[in-house]
């Protein structure tokens, strides 16, 4: 009967925190590879600048916030038994980060050798996550829609890790190359829908009405966006492969589903009743936003002509990895991390009876002060208007690469002041002068 | 049918707490005390029905007197000081600091409540489901 139900804390803060610091790092490297490689970067999706952009966007910031949050979460809210949570995050942390690495300098010209590490590390690393988190979900009693939404995300994942799987291994010659072109095309479709939009979907349904304090989404749409969602992928990918009329269709439908999505996420937020705001709230409407748009623009696309086309198509990417996923990749953190601490903080000082009540703990807004949060939000909307003028101005490229390097070192500053005014607060507690030297008081 | 009922108890003091912060937001202190005043005792109550009906009832039934409503009470404990942190930032007058810890206390509460509504109210349905009529009584009359 116990088995879906671990209600013990969360696990040690060094195993979200490792991924959620290491998030803003990768998106410096790509702003800088932006940066030096200028317009030619952009000029085509296969070119293999974009290639090793996108996959340090999307493996090392989205991928690697999201493993983090979920190793951090499964356990607390779902009632996923994690075991040896410590030495699961340092694996996959360690393998996520070392296969996007090899990964993006295969494209840049690193051999075939950099793509077959890149397949074995990432193909361990994220293929164990999905392995316990598939289980411990499995496992779950209680069939909420988070836990059937999650289950889904998590398909979707495990989908597009195998087709860049065997995309990887065409590019290290041991593959199949003649189907690169489509698989491609699903690797990316699966990826990004299936995988990021379908999670962030999970997320919103159960913490915008939480934490905003907004009326619930309706039961139809939590219940079947995922399904709808995958039937819609799985059309797509079925009339690509065998070249079935009506190809187009279900992309249509995708963009309705996401704009319907979008536009109902910020109608909710629009009638909270909760009046104080922060940075976190205005990263999620920008990228509800970035959303809506992104799916206009994806159907503009479509059905314009094929030079217009290609450069629509690239501002709906651009807007939904940096305007709409990355937004609220960022808004969550800025809630995450500063509750994480606090509560570490705070279950450090319960164990530590003789000076429990001599110390007061720095609250989330002390730990990650609003100006500098709300410092950085202005950056990413800058550097995002300026990428979106780039499209059709290559001359304004380099500075917006410019504003997401800044954007991003913004961002990290921001989470290594809270992670190290945890270290300082640990410190004060241990070395309280009424502390008992050295003796931890065990329960 | 327990879940349902505390889990409305749940957003009966989100909306009261929503009050008082929104009106300290306002600089309103007065109207703030009075709002923050009504959430704490709704909240003190949720608190104690869980912890004199709810959970000896569940521990007696399940065996499970270490497993989750122990953790759940030591949650409470976290709100409660949390609370207490908050009376004194509007007693002082410092609207700002309440504006600050109020935050860390809706996500505290609002993950609590997301364990227990998830979790442990089912849990406690399924297992106290013979009971469940009696219990709901005692629980609206507390
Ligand atoms: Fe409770």
């Amino acid at each position: 009967m116990s088995a879906g139900l671990s209600l013990e804390q969360a696990p040690p803060l060094s195993v979200p925190l490792r991924f959620f610091l290491s998030a803003p790092l990768f998106g410096l490297a790509a702003a800088g590879l932006l940066l030096w490689l200028g317009p030619d970067a952009l000029a085509s999706r296969w070119s293999a600048g974009a290639l090793a952009l996108t996959h340090l966007l999307v493996l090392g910031v989205l991928t690697m916030v999201m493993c983090g949050a979920l190793l951090q979460m499964m356990p607390v809210l779902v009632g996923v038994r994690v075991a040896r949570p410590r030495l699961l995050g340092t694996l996959c942390h360690g393998l996520l980060l070392l296969g996007t690495l090899s990964l993006a300098s295969g494209f840049l010209g690193a051999g075939r050798e950099a793509f077959r590490a890149a397949v074995a590390l990432l193909g361990l690393g994220l293929g164990g996550f999905l392995a316990v988190m598939g289980l411990g979900l499995a496992r779950v009693a209680q069939m909420q829609d988070n836990v059937r939404g999650m289950r889904w995300a998590l398909l979707g994942l495990a989908l597009t890790l195998g087709l860049g799987l065997l995309l990887g291994l065409g590019h290290s010659d041991l593959g199949l190359p003649l189907w690169r072109l489509p698989l491609t095309d699903l690797h990316l479709a699966w990826g990004l829908l299936g995988w990021i939009a379908a999670l962030v979907a999970v997320v919103a349904g159960q913490v915008v009405p939480m934490f905003q304090m907004t009326p619930p989404y309706p039961p139809l749409l939590r219940r079947w966006l995922a399904p709808g969602l995958f039937a819609l992928l799985g059309w797509r990918s079925l009339a690509a492969g065998y070249g079935l009329p009506l190809a187009q269709l279900p992309v249509l439908l995708l963009a309705a589903l996401w704009a319907t999505f979008a536009l109902l996420t910020l109608r909710l937020l629009a009638r909270r009743r909760r009046k104080v705001g922060d940075a976190s709230l205005d990263f999620w409407r920008l990228g509800m936003l970035a959303l809506l748009l992104a799916a206009l623009i994806g159907a503009a696309a479509l059905l314009a002509a094929p030079a217009a086309a290609a450069t629509l198509g690239l501002a709906a990417a651009l807007l939904f990895l940096l305007g709409f996923a990355l937004s609220v990749v960022n808004g969550m953190l800025y809630k995450i991390v500063p509750f994480l601490v606090w509560l570490h903080l705070q279950q450090r000082l319960a164990t530590r009876i003789e000076v429990r009540h001599r110390i007061v703990l720095p609250n989330m807004k002390s730990l990650l002060p609003e100006p500098r949060t709300r410092r950085q939000f202005h950056l990413h909307l800058a550097a995002l208007v300026v990428l979106l003028a780039a499209v059709p101005l290559p001359a304004l490229l380099r500075p917006a690469a410019a504003l997401w390097l800044a954007d991003f070192a913004l961002l990290g500053l921001n989470l290594l002041g809270a992670a190290r005014r945890y270290r300082a607060e640990c410190r004060r507690i241990d070395r309280h002068p009424d502390a008992v030297s050295g003796s931890p008081a065990s329960a | 049918m327990l879940t349902d009922f505390l889990t409305a108890d749940h957003g009966d003091c989100d909306e009261l707490f929503a009050k008082a912060e929104n009106a300290a937001a306002d600089g309103d202190r007065a109207v703030a005390q009075a709002a923050y005043a009504g959430f704490e005792a709704a909240m003190e109550r949720h608190l104690s029905i869980e912890e004199t009906v709810l959970f000896p009832e569940f521990e007696a039934r399940s065996g499970m007197v270490g497993g989750p409503t122990a953790v759940m009470r030591m949650e409470h404990g976290q709100i409660r000081a949390m609370m207490a942190q908050l009376r004194q930032a509007l007693e002082d007058r410092e609207l700002d600091d309440f504006l600050g810890l109020s935050e860390t206390l809706h996500i505290l509460i609002q993950q609590h409540n997301m364990k227990e509504e998830q979790m442990l109210y089912p849990l406690c349905d399924s297992t106290l489901a013979d009971r469940a009529q009696i219990l709901l009584e005692r629980m609206q009359a507390y």
